[in-house]
């Protein structure tokens, strides 16, 4: 608002200040207020149809899973043989189930460790320019394709492991676990890189000063206090592990066996679907049977991300 | 934590602009009305339905878009299911064509003839051979059917049962999605189970680099795919014959075992736009499509 410069009397001044103020403030209120409106719409509309495509996804899968049920193959689900296309057919789930879980739980042993490490060191321990280099280049991690992930295992990592292990074949539940790990990785590392980033620093000057040593003080206060972000981090690899699918499909070797070591091939749920979906012929048991792997492995991840959300609200409710 | 609300609101954004432009994409791909289009080149009119044999599906879909493309009135529906889903949707009149990788029986001819009052007609599109592969350092040459399907049964494990070293055997078949990990099924194992630790690939290049890579290994591919890194096996009908090595050749003439015609049925003489997909499977430009597609051409 511009002062009037022509005044003498106080009085106009107030009264024209008045009217400039209601005319402009109205003519831009109003604007305002539509713009308001519309962001209100727009962020609404967003969310929406987030939700409306979840439930229509998670509808179609049900639906189209359902069909096999009436039907006596439905009775080899629990069985453990995965034989889609013989006669009769045998779609054991369990071989699937328990190649997804193995490959899953052996990238997850390999990449927590390694990523709530290197994110406890990015945030308490490197010095700026380190972290600065350090972070975008983990990120980047995340960015290579799936493909060249699996490409790498096929030709560095499984002719390497078969050679260390003596095995027939380098094509493992490992192999595999090794290759989802490098892609959890960045996932886990860069989101509790935040979460430990973000306890405030006095945490840290309070327990120096309470005379621990860093370690300790990061060991019983940093890491506890940015747990429920950590605990995200992990539920996000372990997420991001058992989905992958290019790379199991192209490292796993793909046989449908129940593992009993992370040496053997293993056929995991994604790269079954991936696999055979294409050819495989519409409204077929074995089309059915696909989704019921697809509905299952969408359980597991709901599941997992409940979890997940639990665990985090849990935490926040501690603090 | 000024990075990961940044990160946020970039993810947040890509998300929803992704949803939307899926959604946009999912409203604006319905199938396009393009009735108005003036048939300039008066090429053939009329939409099949050709149904069947899974081994046959992607080189009939492959020929039906080529043929679609040359006659812009013609529509041809390709789809799966078997030969014998094929076979029985001749019979019941709802396909045209019926796709099948294996020689109609008699009482399904019998059933062609009852239901429609026409014979069926056999015309072979091409011819499909699988050749067995192993390590170049394998010593074993050869092998007969039998101990082809022992193998990828699981009923033996070790190459010293058949001649070669004190190695395991690393059973490699295709994925179950491929009609040649059916016809292996079929043809070779007899329809039994394959061992249920063999490794599926899903592509024959994919069995090739792990045979080449793999001492104890054993795969099949098409055709097309036997090379120099790898040793391909002769086989054997039985004991007592000689060992047949897998070419073009020896597809053609029968002579080498692990192969079959590819066929496609009709009841009675295709009529119109069948006729016409017929013609064009068996022109040299639908025979180009059945070498690319890796199998062996009839003419």
């Amino acid at each position: 608002m511009s002062p009037n410069g022509e005044n003498t009397a106080i009085t106009n001044e107030i009264i024209m200040c008045k009217e400039s103020l209601s005319k402009s403030a109205s003519k831009k209120r109003r604007i305002w207020d539509i713009t308001e409106k519309m962001t209100e719409g727009l962020l609404f509309l967003s969310a929406f149809i987030g939700v409306v495509t979840i439930i229509l996804i998670f509808l179609f899968l049900f639906k189209e899973a359902i069909p096999l049920m009436a039907d006596p193959a439905a009775n080899t689900l629990t069985s453990k043989n995965w034989y889609p296309i013989s006669n009769p057919p045998v779609f054991g789930l369990l071989p699937l189930i328990a190649g997804s879980i193995i490959v899953t739980f052996g990238a997850i042993v390999i990449s927590v460790p390694l990523g709530v490490g290197a994110a406890i060191y990015l945030a308490m321990v490197a010095s700026p320019v380190v972290r600065e280099t350090l972070k975008p280049a983990i990120e980047v991690l995340a960015g290579i394709p799936s493909v060249v992930v699996g490409f790498f295992g096929l030709a560095v990592l499984a002719p390497l492991i078969k050679d260390i292990f003596n095995l027939p074949t380098g094509l493992t539940a490992l192999t595999g676990a090794i290759t989802l790990a490098l892609m959890a990785l960045p996932t886990i590392t860069s989101i509790s890189e935040d979460a430990i980033s973000s306890v405030p620093r006095r945490y840290m000057e309070a327990s120096l000063s309470l005379g621990a040593t860093r370690w300790q003080a990061i060991k019983t206060v940093i890491v506890p206090a940015a747990l429920s972000g950590i605990t995200a981090a992990i539920m996000l690899g372990i997420g991001r592990a058992i989905g992958e699918t290019m790379t199991v499909l192209m490292v796993t070797g793909n046989a449908g066996i129940i593992p009993d070591t992370f040496l053997v091939p293993v056929r995991t749920m994604t790269a079954t679907i991936a696999a055979e979906m294409g050819e495989v012929a519409r409204g077929s048991d074995h089309y059915y049977a696909l989704f019921v792997v697809g509905a299952v492995l969408f359980l597991m991840t709901f599941v997992i991300n409940l979890v997940a959300d639990i665990v985090s609200r849990r935490m926040k409710e501690v603090e | 934590m000024n990075s990961l609300k940044k990160f946020s609101k970039v993810v947040a954004l890509a998300a929803v602009v992704g949803l939307l432009g899926t959604v946009a994409v999912g409203c604006g791909s319905a199938p396009k009305q393009d009735g108005a289009k003036p048939a300039a080149d008066a090429g053939v009119k009329g939409s099949i339905q050709v149904k069947g044999s899974d081994t046959i599906v992607n080189l009939s879909q492959a020929m039906a878009e080529e043929f679609m493309k040359k006659n812009k009135d013609a529509s041809i529906a390709v789809t799966g299911g078997g030969s014998g889903t094929g076979i029985k949707a001749l019979i019941n009149g709802t396909t045209d064509l019926a796709n099948a990788s294996r020689e109609m029986k008699a009482e399904e001819k019998a059933q062609v003839k009852e239901k429609t009052q026409k014979d069926a007609k056999e015309i072979i599109i091409a011819n499909d051979g699988i050749g067995f592969i192993v390590n170049k350092d394998n010593p074993v040459k050869e092998l007969t059917m039998a101990q082809l399907a022992d193998i990828y049964t699981g009923k033996v494990s070790n190459w010293k049962e058949l001649g070669g070293n004190d190695e395991k055997i690393v059973v490699y078949a295709r994925e179950t999605s491929s009609g040649t990990h059916v016809f292996v099924k079929e043809h070779v194992m007899k329809d039994k189970e394959y061992r249920s630790d063999a490794l599926l690939q899903n592509s024959n290049a994919a069995i090739v680099k792990e045979v080449e890579g793999n001492k104890g290994a054993i795969g099949y591919v098409g055709l097309g795919y036997l090379k120099d890194s790898i040793k391909t096996l002769g086989v054997k009908k039985d004991a007592n014959a000689a060992a047949v090595m897998p070419s073009e050749a020896t597809v053609k003439d029968k002579s080498y075992p692990v192969a079959r015609p590819l066929f496609v049925y009709a009841a009675g003489e295709p009529q119109g736009a069948a006729k016409a997909f017929v013609d064009f499977m068996l022109s040299s430009e639908g025979q180009a499509i059945v070498k690319k597609m890796d199998f062996v051409p009839v003419k």
